[in-house]
């Protein structure tokens, strides 16, 4: 947790390789938007990936990173792609539906069908497992 | 924007700039010389104060210079500032509005400080001259103040933003930036500002805030690394999921348990006897008999806890009925009785405190129902996995719990044949209840005849061992045996589960229970042995005394060897060691179990597998999953049977550490090497409770029988520390009575009136009752307002849902509009009322509102109550709504320009603000 490391091994890196969103994250945090990080960049992800990070600021960046075609919304293909990432297309695509509907019920505050920002923050604040999960440990 | 930072800094130099004189300045100079020139302003100002307090610094002194012909430049700026005034408030509103945009940028206004220096004691002389000449002097003062605190107020900001700064959605090279421009202007001005030792204090403050922050990060990973296992629990979960992990905690907090009863019996049991009591051989009860003498040293006897174990500290027999023990005078009975109170005592408070915290934080997290599926989406992944199959297995267990979700979803939208279902229930409940009486009655029968083999002499080792041998081959075979029964019922697999570990928890409880009532059969049966021998003894004592009477003096002590005299069943240490050979043999059980079920069944799979017509892995045997629920139940009851066996036998809680201890690091070995991860993985934190209640219903269970014999039984009369005492309590009444003021022994006769403590227990119910009332409307309270705080998300919703239907509709209005409004305005204004021009305006307003009207019907007539309008000052009757100007578009409009159509405003009301306004 608070070990001084410098040089990253190649089993550390590794060991991040199986995350579904890794691609994602990368483009996020990338200045260009295509994955080509430079060191402020992985400074940046680090630091919101981080334990210390506030949950306002990783629930910025956690809507960024489920906002794949960078609309500033999380609409339904969004949820679809981030449903099939997850559980590795073995849902059937009625289920899929369903689930992406339900989300969009559940979140959407104001009824325009897809997630905004606001939206997302609301019901991600109240997550009792976001700030658990949604950071990486070094 | 350009504008506000401009009157901004125009407010904060001179506060009276609106003259006809500052406005030719500003035609002159740009905006970005301006706002230094604020800035230098105070900088100059601040200077000027400094001088006071230290001389060092020579730019300030040649800052100074400028300020001794300010009297002389004051009187020729005099006569321009006569209306200033009135700009004077208009700009100070602005000032909160810019204070951020200050903020962010003066680095570069430093630059060119000295450039402006004389320009800006210029207007320093102008404002200070608007307030009256004669007191010049003393005005100046307190506006430096003013503009001293306004500088402390900006460091303050400052150091506001670098400790914010980790919270801003920034990049980094901005944050870095930013940071390192907030840090000069801090460093500049921290030791500026000055208050008293200025820097040197400061960076003091700051070294040792960061030693303060480093140190606390040591100690919080030194915290971490005393935790026991902590680095091994981590590993697992992060192979196998919190759900495993879960019951490893849980046997952490069951070993620390132990760990202090076990310090509680040894502390004060077993360790002063051994010290202080009478060595071993010296009396009777400590002494192996003559007969048994011979094979008290075999293993066999040893394995079975006779022979010298049976006659050791381990067990309730050895211990004396001597009141004191040693050179300390230690009471060791009493002891022994408060000890085995105490036990009871720490676990209920222990376990119960823990229930109460978990519930706490279950209450905290706040189970919101709400965002069951968002949650499940976007938060389920967990980024810290870092191993492929771990990895598998969240893709997995995400899969099936947004299936399991699926499936509540529909199984809550549609119910199918309800009454099938019920009978299957039925039946299912029927089938386990004959398992149970089955199970109940085979360990009763098996008790039995086990008391009559004990009569035998020779009797094989499975006689001996028949119970525990049927008691654990009915753990092993029942509760797969209750799965597939419970297959009939299809419940939802979380209530499953719960109904699947409430059928394990009653089978063995009906083991637990059967045992002991055969347990308590046995004791009558030594009780009523006991009485002959007795006589038999008190017979023979009496006999040996008499015959030594015969030869000797009379108060020689009988010298009867000790391992001769003839001693009662002592039914409390055969009790004992009953249950330490249950704990043993199911210790026994449970390793081997693990290595046969679990390593080897992981060799075979994983070496025959390449020579096998079938996939081993994939296929039939495949690897086994761990046992969660079967391990924490196996857990609970152990646990049980040490809370009724520690009184008896007091060496049983050492045993039992032991045994945790290594099964801990044994079960986290056996689960790395030859355990796969489960593919449902259900949720840890909330079946913890549950784990926690069974224990404590166990607790509660098992202090029945002993609380039982304590209170009801006669103890042995030649073995235990309470031998020769009608009842085991009556230490309490005899320390009180011998050892207590005579006051506190009629205190405590009075306490001890049933007059006294059925009004007591009377009160107590009472007491639970009311509390359980309070809790109850606390709980109703809680759901009104859950209920409520739903109510209001919907509204909230609804509210939101129209709001932005508006919004949009509006957008839509201006896209369909704009392009026609700009050309027609312009002849409206210029010929005022004409007619031809809302002609062409209708069809597009017409259409606009046709379209919002059937995006939500009930949006037109509702719009004016349900949007606040905070900025909406409508000052002219005749627009009731909105849409409405259009509606009346066919007629001339009453005033002179159309008020929603003016172009370029992105929404509705703010265009009719601005021209309310």
């Amino acid at each position: 947790m608070g070990n001084k490391q410098t040089i990253f091994t190649p089993e550390q890196l590794d060991a991040y390789q199986d995350n579904p969103f890794r691609q994602r994250i990368a483009e996020v945090f990338s200045e260009d938007g295509d994955g080509n990080m430079t060191l402020d960049d992985f400074l940046d992800m680090f630091s919101v990936l981080s334990e210390m990070a506030p949950r306002d600021l990783k629930a910025y960046y956690a809507f960024k990173i489920y906002d794949f075609n960078n609309d500033d919304y999380i609409c339904k293909s969004d949820l679809e792609k981030t449903v099939n990432k997850l559980t590795r297309n073995e849902l059937t695509p009625e289920e899929v539906r369903l689930v992406c509907e339900k989300v969009i019920y559940e979140a959407d505050l104001d009824n325009d069908g897809k997630l905004s920002l606001e939206d997302f923050q609301h019901m991600i604040i109240r997550a009792p497992d976001f700030l658990s999960t949604f950071h990486i440990r070094i | 924007m350009a504008t506000e930072i401009e009157a901004a800094g125009i407010e904060i130099d001179g506060q009276v700039e609106s003259d006809t004189q500052s406005e030719e300045d500003e035609g002159k100079e740009k905006t970005s010389k301006k706002q230094p020139r604020r800035e230098t302003v105070r900088a100059s100002r601040l200077e000027r104060k400094k001088p006071q307090r230290d001389k060092e610094d020579e730019s300030k002194e040649e800052h100074n210079c400028p300020r001794q012909n300010r009297a002389s430049r004051r009187k020729t700026h005099q006569k321009k500032n006569g209306d200033g005034k009135k700009a004077e408030v208009k700009e100070r509103d602005k000032k909160a509005s810019t204070k951020d945009q200050k903020n962010s940028e003066n680095k570069e206004k430093k630059t060119n400080k000295k450039g402006k220096e004389g320009e800006n004691k210029q207007k320093k002389g102008r404002k200070n001259s608007t307030s009256s000449e004669s007191s010049n002097s003393f005005d100046e003062e307190s506006l430096s103040e003013e503009e001293l605190a306004m500088l402390m107020e900006q460091v303050e900001q400052r150091k506001k933003l670098i400790s914010a700064m980790r919270n801003k959605p920034w990049r980094m090279v901005k944050k870095l930036s930013v940071l390192r421009e907030a840090q000069a202007f801090v460093e500049k001005f921290e030791g500026a500002l000055g208050k008293g030792k200025g820097k040197k204090l400061y960076a003091y403050k700051m070294m040792m805030a960061k030693k303060w922050v480093k140190f606390k990060r040591d100690f919080d990973n030194f915290k971490t690394q005393c935790i026991p296992w902590e680095m091994k629990i981590k590993e697992v979960e992060s192979h196998f999921g919190s759900s495993v992990a879960s019951y490893f905690i849980f046997l952490r907090w069951m070993y620390g348990v132990n760990l202090v009863l076990f310090g509680l019996i040894f502390g004060l049991v077993i360790i002063p006897e051994v010290l202080m009591g009478m060595p071993y051989g010296s009396m009777p009860r400590k002494t192996v008999p003559r007969a048994e003498q011979a094979t008290a040293m075999d293993f066999s006897v040893l394995w079975d806890f006779e022979g010298y174990i049976k006659y050791s500290a381990l067990f309730y027999g050895y211990y004396n009925n001597q009141r004191t023990i040693g050179w300390l005078k230690y009471r060791l009975p009493m002891a022994y009785f408060m000890v085995g109170i105490s036990v009871f005592g720490y676990s209920l408070m222990v376990v119960i405190r823990s229930m109460a915290r978990n519930a706490n934080e279950s209450t905290a997290d706040g189970e919101d129902d709400n965002f069951i599926f968002s949650w499940k989406m976007f938060t389920s992944w967990d980024y810290l996995i870092g191993n492929p199959e771990t990895a598998d297995n969240k893709f997995a267990s995400i899969t099936t719990s947004f299936k399991e979700s699926i499936v509540d979803e529909q199984e809550s939208n549609k119910d199918e044949n309800i009454h099938l279902r019920r009978f299957l229930r039925v039946l299912a409940n029927i089938l386990i209840i004959c398992c149970l009486c089955g199970s109940g009655y085979l360990i009763y029968f098996v008790v039995k005849r086990s008391q009559t083999f004990s009569k035998m002499q020779n009797v094989g080792w499975y006689e001996r061992n028949e119970v525990e041998i049927v008691m654990s081959l009915l753990g092993m075979f029942c509760p797969p045996l209750f799965e597939t029964i419970a297959a009939l019922e299809n419940y939802h697999p979380r209530i499953g589960l719960k109904w699947q570990l409430g059928r394990i928890f009653a089978l063995f409880l009906g083991n637990l229970y059967t045992f002991l009532l055969a347990l308590m059969d046995d004791v009558n049966e030594k009780l009523d042995e006991e009485d002959v021998v007795k006589n038999i003894t008190r017979w023979m004592l009496l006999g040996h005394h008499n015959s030594s009477m015969g030869n000797s003096s009379a108060d020689t002590p009988p010298s009867l060897d000790p391992a001769d005299v003839p001693r009662g069943p002592c039914w409390e240490t055969t009790v004992g060691i009953e249950f330490v050979r249950l704990t043993v043999s199911d210790i026994l059980v449970t390793y081997v179990t693990i290595l046969v079920g679990d390593f080897i069944r992981a060799c075979f799979v994983r070496f025959v597998n390449y020579c096998w017509c079938w996939d081993l892995e994939a296929g039939f045997p495949s690897y086994a999953e761990f046992d969660i629920s079967g391990n924490v139940l196996g857990l609970v009851f152990n646990q049980g049977m040490i809370w009724m066996g520690s009184f008896y036998a007091p060496g049983l809680v050492g045993i039992n550490v032991l045994r945790l201890l290594t099964s801990m690091y044994f079960q986290c070995w056996a689960v790395m090497s030859s355990n796969v991860p489960h593919e449902r993985v259900f949720k840890a934190s909330k079946s913890n409770n549950f784990y926690m209640g069974l224990l404590l219903l166990i607790l509660f269970l098992s202090l029945l029988p002993v609380a039982y014999t304590i209170m009801s039984l006669p103890p042995s009369f030649d073995c235990g520390p309470f031998s020769g005492k009608k009842r085991m309590y009556e230490v309490i009444q005899e320390t009180i009575e011998l050892d207590f003021p005579l006051f506190i022994a009629k205190i405590f006769s009075y306490v001890a009136n049933p007059g006294l403590i059925i009004p007591a227990i009377l009160l107590m119910v009472l007491a639970i009752y009311y509390l359980n009332a309070v809790s109850e409307a606390y709980q109703r309270a809680n759901a009104e307002l859950k209920k409520k705080m739903q109510m209001q998300r919907e509204e909230d919703k609804n509210k939101r849902n129209n709001k932005t239907n508006n919004n949009s509709m509006m957008q839509d209005l201006e896209d369909l509009l704009a392009p026609s409004t700009k050309i027609e305005i312009y002849p409206k204004q210029a010929e005022g009322k004409k007619i031809e021009s809302p002609d062409q305006v209708i069809p597009f307003g017409k259409q606009g509102k046709a379209e919002v009207l059937n995006g939500s019907p009930m949006s037109g007539g509702r719009r004016a109550v349900l949007i606040p309008p905070p900025h909406l000052l409508v000052t002219r009757p005749p627009t009731p709504g909105i849409w409405a100007p259009y509606s009346y578009a066919d007629k001339p409009w009453p005033g002179a320009h159309p008020l929603g159509l003016v172009p370029g405003r992105g929404r509705g009301h703010p265009c009719y603000s601005h021209a309310a306004r």
